[in-house]
């Protein structure tokens, strides 16, 4: 039997304090204390469905990573929007299968997340063993080039961050 | 409410606006179910990130406090978008929906929707 636990998952309460002034946009006091009661007790209701997940081990590294992908997002809507106002018959869609080296789900998921918010990528489906992530382009020039980068850009530091 | 301001503002509200109208013509001008998903996933969070900054800076303005609402408003954004997309592209796999003809490598769909390692091409 594991010891019952306040806090069962700190940065959870932390965040929901937070996102709850920011609903609320004020730091009233009457919105400082209900934040802090939802703070408290949904941690405590959501604790026992929690999967264990990797921690991040390089905040620093999370912040830049965090950075670069909101840089790459407005480059990728800019590149997607020259496509689409573009010729039609120009584009040249494909399906990519990318061989991945994260396996557990917090990094995988960001990843299938950070791969449909950047360049002309969307990713489609994983395989179960978890070894290969499949990746519909928009429109492909270089089938290795966008496996490279999609690896060295993003799953690198992905790696770095959770130290797996 | 000061020009510069206005300024900023405008700016801001036509860029997000331009990018929510590509958003919507790649809808309706890309050929198939694949390459429609690119438009509003993409297209649409530069496009509300510009309307809800503008609506930041407006607030923030008019009201002389910060207002941080809209800043919520994006990270669902970016949460919740590439997990619809995921969501549709799975689905349209699983009902076999038929990409463009010339997309390449269309074996993959059938090893994607199996979710197994992909196989060498038979013919290609």
């Amino acid at each position: 039997m594991k010891r019952f636990r306040w806090l069962p998952m700190p940065v959870h309460s932390l965040l929901l304090f937070v996102v709850w002034l920011l609903l609320n946009n004020s730091a009233a006091p009457g919105h400082l204390v209900l934040g802090a009661f939802l703070a408290l007790t949904i941690p405590l209701l959501c604790a026992p469905l929690q999967i264990p997940q990797p921690v991040v081990r390089r905040p620093l590294l999370a912040v830049r990573y965090v950075l670069r992908v909101l840089g790459d997002i407005v480059v990728a809507n800019v590149e997607v929007a020259l496509l689409v106002m573009g010729s039609m018959r120009k584009l040249q869609p494909a399906f990519v299968a990318v061989p991945l080296e994260l396996t557990s789900e917090l990094p995988l998921t960001i990843l299938a997340s950070t791969v449909s918010l950047t360049p002309g990528t969307v990713s489609a489906e994983l395989s179960e063993d978890r070894r290969w992530l499949y990746v519909h382009a928009l429109h492909l020039t270089d089938e290795q080039a966008l496996i490279e980068t999609i690896k060295s850009r993003y799953e690198a530091p992905l790696k770095e961050i959770f130290a797996c | 409410m000061n020009f510069w301001v206005e300024l900023l503002i405008t700016i801001l509200l036509l860029i997000g606006g331009i990018f929510v109208l590509v958003g919507s013509i790649g809808l309706i001008r890309l050929p198939d179910f694949y390459t429609r998903l690119h438009a509003p996933t993409k297209a649409t969070t530069v496009g509300m990130g510009g309307i809800l900054i503008a609506s930041m800076v407006m607030m923030t303005n008019n009201q002389g406090y910060l207002s941080l609402h809209e800043l919520l408003i994006t990270l669902f954004l970016l949460i919740t978008a590439p997990i619809t997309a995921h969501m549709l592209a799975k689905t349209a796999l699983h009902h076999e929906n038929r990409a463009l003809r010339r997309t390449r490598s269309q074996h993959l769909m059938e090893c994607a929707r199996e979710q197994q390692p992909p196989k060498p091409a038979d013919h290609d």
